[in-house]
């Protein structure tokens, strides 16, 4: 898998303090569950996204494991509680151990 | 007497008109994950809903939503949920964690599903107590093994 990943994340830029907002975060990965073959008959090394975090300000807000049932290029749909302005950062951690962070601002009124 | 379509699936299937792929003959395996995940404890049922289809085309990408009833606070939230399929090669499909911080126990994502089965969700609240949910689905297209 070429890194670092393409992700896209939808976040609402300004919300009201004490609302839950709702966060969707995708990332571009085949999610190869090492269950196929390929044309010569050879098993397809299994290659998945296996951790998804969510920090709000560094504070952990969600956290998720990714398996072989989940489908390629996942996305995660979640909430979390509007607090306080700042930043949202969402990182990605494949089997390997290699991550891929995306960010988003949140302005709380 | 009115036809559900849904028992209209279910007995197509059982009369094999509906395709069943090859069996992975996992169900003992999500029995055996489950058992692992709540050790010696008992699973109550309900507060878990499990939101899948009940008749999907294509096994590779299926949308599934997954809301536990809570009220969310430093006392009384949800931990942690696990979500695991009866009939694919490996049962694990996702675990989310949450915290008071999360606001709602709900979270959405996109399942491979490798055959006609029931997924189970198995909830985890901050008092150390299970609940559990489940969906059954029919599912056309296997997920999973297919070929390149």
């Amino acid at each position: 898998m070429t890194r670092p990943l393409r992700t896209i994340v939808t976040a609402p830029p300004q919300a009201k303090r004490g609302q839950v907002i709702t966060v969707r975060a995708s990332a571009q990965h085949p999610m190869e569950n090492g269950f196929r073959h390929n044309e010569r008959g050879q098993r397809i090394e299994r290659d998945i996204l296996t951790d998804f975090i969510c920090l709000y300000n560094g504070i952990e807000v969600f956290r998720a494991k990714l398996h072989t049932g989940i489908a390629a290029n996942p996305l995660i749909e979640f909430n979390t509680l509007a607090v306080e302005s700042g930043e949202l950062s969402f990182e990605w951690r494949d089997s390997g151990g290699l991550s891929t962070i995306a960010k988003a601002r949140i302005e709380v009124i | 007497m009115t036809i559900q379509r849904r028992d209209c699936l279910a007995w197509l299937s059982t009369i094999g008109l509906a395709p069943h792929s090859m069996a992975f003959a996992s169900t003992d395996q999500a029995k055996q994950a489950i058992q692992i995940l709540v050790g010696d404890q008992t699973i109550q049922t309900g507060r878990v809903i499990l939101d899948i289809p009940p008749l999907i085309e294509n096994g590779n990408s299926v949308v599934m939503t997954l809301r536990v009833e809570s009220p969310m606070t430093e006392q009384d939230h949800v931990k942690s949920v696990h979500v695991l399929a009866e009939g694919n090669p490996l049962p694990h499909i996702l675990s989310a964690y949450f915290t008071p911080r999360s606001g709602r126990a709900q979270v959405m994502s996109r399942v491979r599903l490798a055959e006609n089965q029931r997924v189970w969700a198995i909830a985890q609240m901050s008092n150390g107590s299970f609940w559990q949910g489940y969906a059954d689905t029919l599912v056309t297209t296997s997920a999973c093994t297919e070929e390149r």
